[in-house]
């Protein structure tokens, strides 16, 4: 065939790609670099503007939200019961450290571990299923890991496993001075974050949006969608175990909070909030979100319905979230 | 008989919620050849291709590909045992850039899918080979763009070389040339004919004049079944063949 022939035929004009769902140019690599950057510097900045506790307690849920959009934004896939990876990690983690003593590095990994396996298998189960019962199902096993921990012997039901020692990292570093431990929380966010644009920047990621866009030509093609599911699933379990870990050791307890199915509606709103789909959204999400609790504090039990309205207003006023919307206007994956 | 079948289904049958689609169906196709299925609209083409390729499951009968019971088989399987199709309804990966659309499909052939912490700089590897199956199906022009913004003739053209991508041993195409332009259908008939060589197409396509140029055999399908079946002169002529066109207003 040469060339000339495909010119007979009416000539679609190149459309430049727009929006975070378009093709990747050469140059957003550069962009995402700088705003890694950029978001390093704040951080380093921000302990002196706000309250360590504050900005820490931030960095694990803006990992969790990014570990969840991973799973609903890059793996098309609704979770409701993502409380049960983040707080399984949390009480294993806090168990770990208190009763065994263990490095809190160790602790922090034991947790994830943890999750990850609980992620294969509940995972297992419920991609056998889409859409709305994907997500019951996700619900009803997270529901599962609620009870046990309000029951089981070793999870201090109503308590929690309270008074979890910081410890220090690898038997040198003391955490328990906030100042520390901000940079031990500090390296395991941005570790994570990149841990994640790496999944989705890869050649899994790349057969991970195929499957997203169009299930049944990526079937014909011969890639067993399910393993990719369950693979994306479990890393997505792991890494919010990574970050229920970690808050363990921030405020020295794993609590029913952790694995509560209002924590797995939080994370579904954090990601919305800041965008699905977003590399940066869910950060951006988890900050909005923690500033209005922080805020609303003194407001009580309307912090909820408060909540509940700036999730009406985001779904029905921009449904792609904050940096959705910015990912736009700039027509640059963010 | 020295024949030498690649795929064969007996008693293929397919039932919706009561509505028979497809109605024992016995195909045999032979290797190397091209093979038509024709029909009325509503004859079932598709949902045979649909049984073929696992995204159905038949309600009776059995599938065979290369003398192996394949009636059981996923649809991801199948493809991987050589067996892939291209959709009646154009199938790309509307958001992928044309480029990216056939590397997938090479880059499942080729290995590193569960590769999640390289780059995905490492599928360039593919660029070259991509290149030339775009340039195959006369996309060159437009490998950066993105596949939804292409006409729905070029959509097809780069579903075709998606599936070339795979160099699968038996194609099945559901209606390639739906769609195109007088020149895209010469050219894309030209390209399934060089495409076939080495491999095997078994093909549901409307434009008679095309099955006519380009198949070795006919099967005829009407109201889920075979109506008739041979080479193009023999089925044309065959007094059931013409009454089930007409009979619908099919020329
Ligand atoms: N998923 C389905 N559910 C119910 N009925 C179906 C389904 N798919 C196909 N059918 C019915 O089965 C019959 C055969 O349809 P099929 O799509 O296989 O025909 P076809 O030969 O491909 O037609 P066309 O030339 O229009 O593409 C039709 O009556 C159709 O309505
Ligand atoms: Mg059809």
């Amino acid at each position: 065939m040469n060339r000339s022939e495909a010119a007979a035929a009416p000539v679609a004009a190149p459309v430049p790609t727009a929006g975070h769902a378009g093709s990747p140019r050469r140059d957003d690599g550069a962009l995402h670099a700088m705003l890694f950057a950029g978001l390093v510097a704040a951080l380093l900045v921000a302990p002196f503007l706000a309250y360590p506790v504050f900005v820490m307690r931030v960095m694990c849920f803006a990992l969790f939200a990014s570990a969840f959009n991973l799973l609903l934004g890059y793996g098309g896939l609704l979770s409701f019961g993502h409380a049960a990876y983040f707080g399984l990690a949390s009480y294993v983690c806090a168990f770990a450290a208190r009763s065994w003593g263990v490095d809190p590095v160790a602790a922090i990994l034991l947790g994830t571990l943890a999750s990850a396996a609980l992620g294969a298998v509940f995972g297992a189960i419920a991609i056998r299923r889409q859409g709305i019962y994907f997500a019951m199902i996700t619900l009803a096993l997270a529901q599962i890991v609620y009870f046990a921990a309000l029951q089981a012997p070793f999870t201090g039901g109503e308590d929690g496993i309270q008074g979890v020692p910081r410890g220090r990292l690898l038997g040198l570093v003391d955490l328990a001075p906030d100042a520390t431990l901000y940079g031990l929380v500090l390296v395991v966010f941005v570790a994570g974050l990149l841990a994640i644009y790496r999944i989705v920047h890869s050649p899994f990621g790349q057969v991970l949006r195929a499957i997203r866009e169009n299930e049944s030509r990526a079937l014909s093609l011969g890639y067993r969608v399910d393993r990719y599911r369950l693979a994306v699933f479990t890393m997505s379990a792991a890494l919010s175990g990574l970050a229920g870990a970690t808050k363990a050791l921030v405020f020295q307890l794993a609590s029913l909070t952790d694995v509560h199915w209002t924590m797995s509606g939080e994370v579904v709103l954090m990601t919305l909030i800041g965008g699905m789909g977003t590399m940066f959204g869910p950060t951006v999400g988890a900050l909005v979100f923690m500033a209005l609790e922080f805020y609303l504090a003194s407001i009580g039990s309307w912090v909820t319905v408060v909540e509940g309205a700036v999730f009406v207003v985001c779904v029905l006023a921009f449904r792609e979230g904050v940096v959705g919307v910015l990912a736009r206007r700039l027509g640059r994956p963010l | 008989m020295a024949e030498d079948f690649i795929l064969t289904t007996q008693g293929l049958a397919k039932t919706f919620r009561g509505i028979v689609a497809v109605d024992g169906v016995d195909l045999a196709v032979q290797r190397g050849s091209i093979h038509a299925l024709i029909g009325p609209n509503g004859a079932g083409k598709t949902t045979c291709f649909n049984l073929l390729t696992k995204f159905l499951s038949p309600t009776r009968g059995r599938i065979s590909f290369n003398g192996r019971d394949i009636t059981r088989t996923s649809p991801a399987d199948v493809a991987r045992l050589g067996l892939v199709r291209s959709f009646q309804i154009s199938a790309t990966f509307p958001h992928l850039s044309v480029l990216e659309n056939v590397r997938i499909a090479l880059q499942r052939q080729r290995g590193d899918n569960f590769d999640f912490w390289r780059s995905e700089k490492l599928l360039r590897r593919y660029d070259a080979e991509a290149f030339g199956l775009i340039e195959q199906v006369g996309l060159a022009g437009h490998a950066d763009g993105r596949a939804a913004d292409l006409s729905y003739g070029r959509k097809r053209a780069l579903e075709l070389a998606t599936t070339l991508a795979l160099s699968p041993e038996l194609m099945l195409l559901d209606e390639p040339m739906a769609g195109m332009a007088h020149e895209d259908i010469d050219r894309t008939a030209a390209l399934i004919r060089r495409a076939a060589k080495g491999r095997t197409v078994l093909m549901v396509e409307h434009n008679l004049s095309v099955v006519a140029s380009l198949s070795d055999r006919i099967t005829v399908l009407a109201r889920g079944r075979v109506l008739a079946e041979g080479t193009y002169d023999q089925v044309s002529r065959d007094p059931r063949v013409v009454e089930a066109y007409i009979g619908v207003g099919h020329g």
